[in-house]
């Protein structure tokens, strides 16, 4: 793989313009101590890509005051850093000055993967266990007899003993968890299967006899955890890109206290009466009424509302919005656990439902399979004693069937395709958090869809550039640039040099607008009335109507700006790509009904409902749900969260608040849309692969068990039937990567269209 | 026959050598950024190390 794989490419689009630089003391509250003054700061790097990235980050960080040293984990795109010292070393500039934006992420750095660790170690131990018995059998079926066989099969004996303990407690752990609650799944027949046949080989190995089962016991197990480790490592990968995305909500914030000292203090310490300081930029921590201050407010994420709200002291803020503008000092009303934020986590839990109830493929079918095998054994035991009354035949026999249908094909044939599946997904930027996604998508019928944010950007897009004198769109754009405004960034897009005069001198005034002076003239970009503050004459944009946007030359105005929430790049394609798919479409909103009707009508969404609370949004998921309909739920904000957990499934976008992002099931990294319909496309792949893969084990159990049950089956033949089953069941799920080459070629045009800025042209 | 006493041993171990060999490497955090190693190779020595 080059310098430039697909992760490269991937981390692009993350380059979300809502994000904020975590000011040094959130730095610090984020980083841990090691003890001796020494800290330990892991920040993510998105961007992070290739060998010369790694030495320049390291090179310039060393470089720091007091920094001792740090190391950049390309696997995870991270940097960890260790300093000294009490006041936090500039890196975040020091990075953002090499063009790697930086940012904290979800703080969990302390506790290593240990399932992972552990399935590893598992896999080694089985694999030397099962490579040396194996090579020990061999010797046994070409022909090894008398003394020489049992001394092998007493050395087999001895290897499998740390391989069952070691690898095999993994899977004894499992099945007696779920025995103990009785419930039945896939570990319990292989925790049988495993033991009887180590404990009948044993008795034979002891009493001479010559069919010993140690190799199928062991392979078993190998096999077995290795689809178990494939499947974790890719869930994981998933979770560690997830988790590495910046943080939406606030760490801490400044607090002012009475004697004028100010402290920053962790989002969970601040409480009612206190008053808090939120400049430009920053989110919301806590909701408060403002005391001090005017700003526009962005509520996107809170509220599905597009346009941001401009707001000025005394009136209520809600946790989670964005100050654009000005300086806030709020008084916070309401601690952090009883925040908005909190009630959409309490409102999350108390509709999850749907999913609570969903029972995996795997474990549905080894509720049925289980019980049929273990009957079937144990008929044949009966049977066997009635026909010979020969104790130790019958014994051998009943034994024989229950290691040829140990489900060796069975355990691998639902994780070795969602391993595929989720591959597939990963490279498309598509993360899968969980197994049982992939089959719950694959079962939807009906597509639920934000407004803001999901199936639009959330930005304003200038749509009437076309029509406006070129020299006025510059210094528009100049001015734009200051200010960190929707509205502004949306002009300031489309800098560049038409002879306008270089300024001097600029103000922003929250709620209004910015003022800036050039060549002894003053320019205002910002509301009608308060930019054109002389009487509307002449020189007037040529969209003249009321409200609005307005760039004015010592009152007089000489441009207007119209703008609306661009839609996602193959927003239009991906809902009727779901549309093909059988899926009906549906909006759902917290906006007013023209913006969502201008939205629907564009992207060609028949049905949609605006002005929803949050709970409305569940409700109408659950009635939907009690129809028998199955929900995907896509939707970023925080007001769609609890939607997103009464779903049968959801999916998030990487720009979406962060509990949206950790209660959806997939979360897609890149702008387009058209993530929904691949993820469901590849999910129904899947679905039909497993519900195949499923058939393949259980016809060769139909095949094999007649033979075991007439008791023709040796420990080759044992070995033989299940290695060739697990490869047939292994190589059809790799089936899936075959039908991506004409995927990728249809979709590529497609998704490296979504990096650039929302066109420029029309 | 008395030669497998000496190589079934000898293999066993030889076996068990590369076993312990895994975990430690594993243990001592070499697969924890494979990306990485696979780009820090092509780097050069920094001159003060």
């Amino acid at each position: 793989m080059s310098c430039c794989a697909p992760s490269a490419e991937l981390a692009l689009d993350l380059t979300s313009t809502t994000s904020v630089l975590p000011s040094s003391q959130e730095i610090r509250l984020a980083s841990r101590s090691l003890g001796d003054n020494l800290w330990q700061t892991d920040l993510s790097v998105p961007t992070v890509h290739c060998a010369a990235c790694i030495q320049a980050i390291e090179t310039a960080l060393g470089r720091l005051d007091r920094v001792e040293g740090a190391r950049v984990n390309l696997s995870t795109k991270r940097v960890a850093i260790r300093w000294r010292g009490d006041s936090v070393p500039p890196f975040v500039a020091a990075l953002g000055r090499l063009g790697f934006q930086a940012h904290l992420f979800e703080a969990d750095a302390d506790k290593k993967d240990k399932t992972l660790a552990e399935l590893i170690r598992a896999v080694a131990v089985a694999g030397f266990a099962a490579g040396n018995i194996m090579l020990l059998s061999v010797s046994v079926w070409s022909g090894a007899e008398g003394a020489t066989r049992d001394l092998f099969h007493w050395v087999s004996a001895l290897i499998a003993i740390p391989a069952l303990a070691f690898a095999g407690g993994i899977f004894f752990r499992s099945a007696w968890n779920a025995l103990r609650h009785g419930r039945m799944n896939m570990d319990v027949p292989i925790a049988v299967g495993v033991s009887l046949a180590y404990a009948m080989s044993l008795y034979e190995t002891i009493n001479h006899g010559d069919h010993a089962y140690f190799d199928a016991s062991v392979s078993l197990l190998f096999f077995l955890l290795i689809g178990r480790t494939l499947d974790h490592v890719m869930r994981e990968r998933a979770r560690t890109a997830v988790k590495g995305l910046s943080r939406l909500a606030a760490r801490g914030a400044m607090v002012l206290r009475g004697d004028g000292a100010r402290d920053y203090l962790p989002v969970g310490e601040i409480e009612p009466g206190m008053h808090l300081l939120v400049v430009a930029g920053e989110r919301i921590p806590v909701d408060g009424r403002i005391i001090r201050g005017a700003s526009d407010l962005d509520r996107s994420l809170v509220s599905g509302e597009s346009t941001p709200k401009t707001v000025a002291s005394g009136e209520q803020v809600q946790a989670g919005t964005l100050n654009l503008t000005g300086p806030l000092t709020i008084e916070a009303t309401a601690a952090a656990k009883d925040s908005f934020l909190a009630e959409m986590v309490r409102l999350m839990e108390a509709a999850e439902g749907g999913r609570a109830h969903y029972r995996r493929i795997a474990d549905r079918v080894s509720a049925l399979y289980a019980p049929v095998v273990h009957l079937t054994a144990f008929v044949t035991f009966l049977g066997w004693m009635a026909a010979t009354g020969d104790w130790h035949r019958a014994v051998t026999i009943a034994i024989a069937v229950l290691i040829i249908t140990c489900p060796c094909a069975l355990g691998l044939a639902v994780p070795i395709v969602q391993v595929v599946a989720a591959r597939r997904l990963f490279e498309a930027g598509v993360m899968v958090k969980d197994g049982s996604a992939i089959e719950r998508l694959a079962a939807i019928d009906i597509a639920v869809f934000d407004k803001t944010g999901t199936l639009t950007l959330g930005q304003p897009r200038l749509v009437n550039a076309s029509s406006i004198d070129p020299a006025m769109l510059a210094i528009a754009a100049d001015i734009a640039a200051h200010s960190r405004h929707p509205f502004s960034k949306a002009i300031a897009q489309f800098a560049g040099f038409a002879g306008q005069p270089k300024l001097d001198d600029v103000s922003e005034h929250p709620g209004l607008g910015i003022e800036a002076t050039a060549a002894g003239n003053i320019w205002r970009l910002g509301r009608r009335g308060w930019a054109g503050w002389k009487a509307r004459t002449g020189g007037e944009g040529r969209y003249g109507g009321f409200g609005g946007t307005v760039l004015s030359k010592n009152g007089r105005i000489v441009a207007s700006f119209t703008f609306e929430d661009a839609t996602r790049s193959d927003a239009r394609a991906a809902v009727g790509q779901l549309k093909d798919a059988g899926v009906s479409v549906e909006m759902l909103s917290g906006d007013i009904a023209s913006a969502c009707g201008v939205v629907a009508r564009t992207l060609d969404i028949e049905k949609f409902v605006p002005a929803l609370l949050p709970s409305g949004k569940v409700e109408r998921i659950e009635a939907l749900a009690r129809a028998g309909h199955k929900v995907l739920m896509v939707g970023d904000g925080l007001n769609d969260t609890p939607a997103l957990g009464a779903a049968h499934i959801s999916i998030a976008p990487a720009t979406a608040a962060d509990i949206g992002r950790n209660a959806a099931d997939f979360v897609f990294l890149r702008e387009s849309l058209s993530a929904v319909p691949l993820a469901l496309d590849v999910s129904r792949k899947a679905g039909r692969l497993i519900r195949q893969n499923i058939a393949i084990a259980i016809i060769y159990n139909a095949v094999a068990v007649p033979i075991a049950i007439f008791g023709n089956v040796t420990p080759l033949i044992a070995a033989v039937a299940m290695s060739a089953s697990s490869l047939l069941v292994i190589g059809n799920g790799l089936r899936l990567q075959g039908f991506r080459l004409a995927e990728l070629t249809r979709a590529s045009s497609a998704t490296h269209s979504g990096i650039h800025p929302p066109a420029r042209s029309s | 026959m008395t030669i497998l006493v000496y190589l079934m041993p000898v293999a066993l171990f030889l076996g068990a050598l590369g076993l312990t060999g895994f975990l430690w490497a594993l243990k001592s955090g070499q697969y924890e950024d494979l990306d990485g190693a696979a780009e820090r190779i092509l780097r050069d020595d920094k001159p003060e190390r």
